[in-house]
């Protein structure tokens, strides 16, 4: 089974963020591979492991994400390709989900994954957009994948500690749910084998893909506060004598 | 402005973000001289459509087909493809659920249009509607406009609008007509099978009137003990943010958020928890928050009653100490 894996690499977690103007100042801070990519990334090698085929890692963006396709490359993917773009922050779900599926489309693959969503746009309409223009059927929010004879049994997970069985035929886009499995770390003998792997490197006009936004980010900015939050300050024990002394008092709560 | 707001049943239930969204759509007539209409999907659900029909709206269209029975991404988008042709609206409105997200920007993109997912608000600038949604995890709010013709897709976070603001009906009671759908059983490609519940839970979060709640703060599963010594003496169920459950670290069944359970406690201590938006929707209803995070931009400060910017594992142990000497 070949499988295609879409990365996207987005700050790091606890980097601090200086907005500007609808998208961050990229200097100064570090990237990493988006968590939820990690989970789709680790289904795709345990697939590989059990049914055979190639890993292929996919991610569109600046020069810097090569670092995030080493890291996939190192887990285990047999190859990559990166879509080279320093304006990819401007495209919209649409306009990345079409730069994504020309590259899909020029791949013979059984499967594409990608993770819930991306931690820094948080658009979450990767693996639906891609499905709807490579002309696949697909499912979201997947918990356990079980291989068919030629289609997929699924486990979705739905709100509120709901799921569904369902059957999906192949091939087919899935998006992971975050925690479906635990991912692993990079062996040092991987990050080794990685440095013999291909990286194939495309670009949005090579592939051809004309770009009309539907919608555009004006701007962003640190959000208003919806409530007043009283700060308290001192040493650890100080704040702790404050904070019981409004719990009690004041808030009324213990 | 014509406004089409497309509600969401499952198994006889509404989801109840539905009616939230529904008010967004007044509270957008409203400023764009509009009109709302609702829709429902489905089979049989001409209850459904009778209860949207009391509400303040100019029509229901009830979209019945039995290959709507069951929801299915194809089902939908074939059925909504053809009555958003036909009724033409300029901007279609769905409550963020894990449905919507399952088919709303494949629907979209089927007609050529975009979609802005997971808005928390909107504000009318001169006639232009720009939509107000949330990046990096919620550190960060983003306003977005629509380029090109209508119509437009959005949905609503839940909790984003209140549900008790909806109008009712001024006369009594809007049309219900149905919506011509043509399907056939080879449209749909996947195939749902059934639907459960895990084991059930054996804490129930949604009773606890406190609640100690760990983030990606905690950094390792044995700093847990030290969030549960002071849970233990605040006398507060221990629960986290998604991660720490993905994780292992605590069972499924303690996770907060849109995924986990939804909580209203008098008390919520959140420790080392960014405040993303999927965590956030789960707690935010809670009485009293507090917040304990090292970075004093952490989302989570927004909705926090009390806030202190400081190392959990300074602040843990010295509250464990002063309310256990408080109860004396």
């Amino acid at each position: 089974m070949n499988i295609i894996v879409c990365i996207k690499q987005v700050p790091a977690k606890d980097a601090p963020l200086a907005v500007a103007g609808n998208w961050i100042k990229e200097s100064d801070i570090g990237f990493e591979m988006n968590e939820p990519d990690t989970y789709a990334l680790e289904e795709a090698l345990r697939l590989k492991e059990k049914h055979g085929g190639e890993v292929i890692a996919l991610s569109l963006g600046p020069e810097r994400v090569k670092q995030t396709i080493k890291e996939a490359l190192a887990k285990g993917a047999d190859r990559a390709i990166h879509i080279a773009d320093d304006n990819f922050a401007q495209l919209d779900p649409l306009g990345a989900a079409k730069v994504l599926a020309a590259a899909i489309a020029s791949q013979k693959c059984d499967l594409v994954l990608t993770g819930l969503q991306s931690d820094d746009h948080g658009f979450g309409q990767t693996g639906v957009l891609l499905a709807g223009l490579l002309n696949l059927p697909h499912a979201t929010l997947i918990m356990q994948i079980e291989v068919l004879d030629g289609r997929l049994k699924l486990k979705r997970e739905l709100e509120a500690g709901w799921f569904q069985w369902m059957e999906c035929p192949l091939p087919a886009v899935l998006s992971i749910q975050s925690g479906i499995n635990k991912v692993r770390y990079a062996t040092l003998k991987g990050i080794m084998a990685a440095k013999k792997k291909e990286i194939a490197v495309v670009t949005r006009e090579s592939l051809g893909v004309a770009i009309e936004p539907t919608q555009r980010i004006e701007r962003i900015y640190v959000p208003t506060k919806t409530k007043k939050t009283e700060f308290l300050t001192g040493t650890p024990k100080e704040v702790a004598a404050k904070l019981v002394e409004k719990l009690k008092f004041e808030a009324r709560v213990i | 402005m014509k406004i089409l707001v497309v509600t969401e049943q499952r198994q006889g239930k509404w989801n109840n973000t539905s009616f939230e969204t529904l008010v967004a759509a007044q509270q957008i007539a409203a400023a764009t001289s509009g009109t709302v209409s609702a829709a429902v999907i489905g089979k049989g659900v001409a209850l459904f459509a009778e209860e949207l029909a009391s509400k303040n709206v100019a029509e229901v269209l009830r979209i019945e087909h039995d290959l709507l029975e069951s929801y299915t991404p194809d089902g939908y988008c074939v059925a909504l493809k053809q009555v958003i042709e036909a009724a033409k609206p300029d901007l279609v409105l769905f409550p963020h659920t894990y449905q919507v997200r399952d088919f709303a920007p494949e629907l979209a993109a089927s007609l050529g249009k975009g979609m802005a997912g997971d808005c928390v608000g909107f504000r009318s600038e001169g006639g232009a509607l720009v939509f107000v949604r949330q990046m990096f995890q919620g550190k960060t709010a983003a306003d977005v406009t629509f380029t090109g013709a209508a119509p437009w897709f959005v949905s609503f976070q839940s909790g984003a609008f209140r549900a008790d603001l909806l109008a009712a009906h001024p006369g009594g009671k809007a049309p219900v007509n149905a919506a011509k759908v043509a399907l056939n059983a080879g449209d749909i490609r996947t195939k749902p099978l059934e639907l459960f519940k895990e084991a059930k839970s054996a804490v129930d979060l949604t009773q606890a009137p406190l609640i100690v709640a760990i983030g990606r703060g905690i950094k390792a599963p044995e700093n847990i003990a030290q969030a549960e010594a002071l849970a233990k003496a605040l006398g507060a169920e221990i629960a986290a943010s998604r991660p720490i459950c993905d994780e292992g670290w605590l069972p499924m069944e303690r996770q907060i958020g849109s995924s986990g359970q939804t909580v209203a406690p008098k008390l919520y201590l959140a420790l080392g928890i960014s405040g993303a938006i999927q965590h956030v929707v789960g707690m935010k209803g809670s009485r009293t928050i507090v917040a304990v995070n090292k970075d004093q931009n952490a989302p989570i400060f927004e909705i926090a009653d009390y806030g202190i910017v400081g190392d959990i594992f300074e602040v843990m142990p010295a509250l464990t100490e002063e309310l256990q000497r408080a109860k004396g």
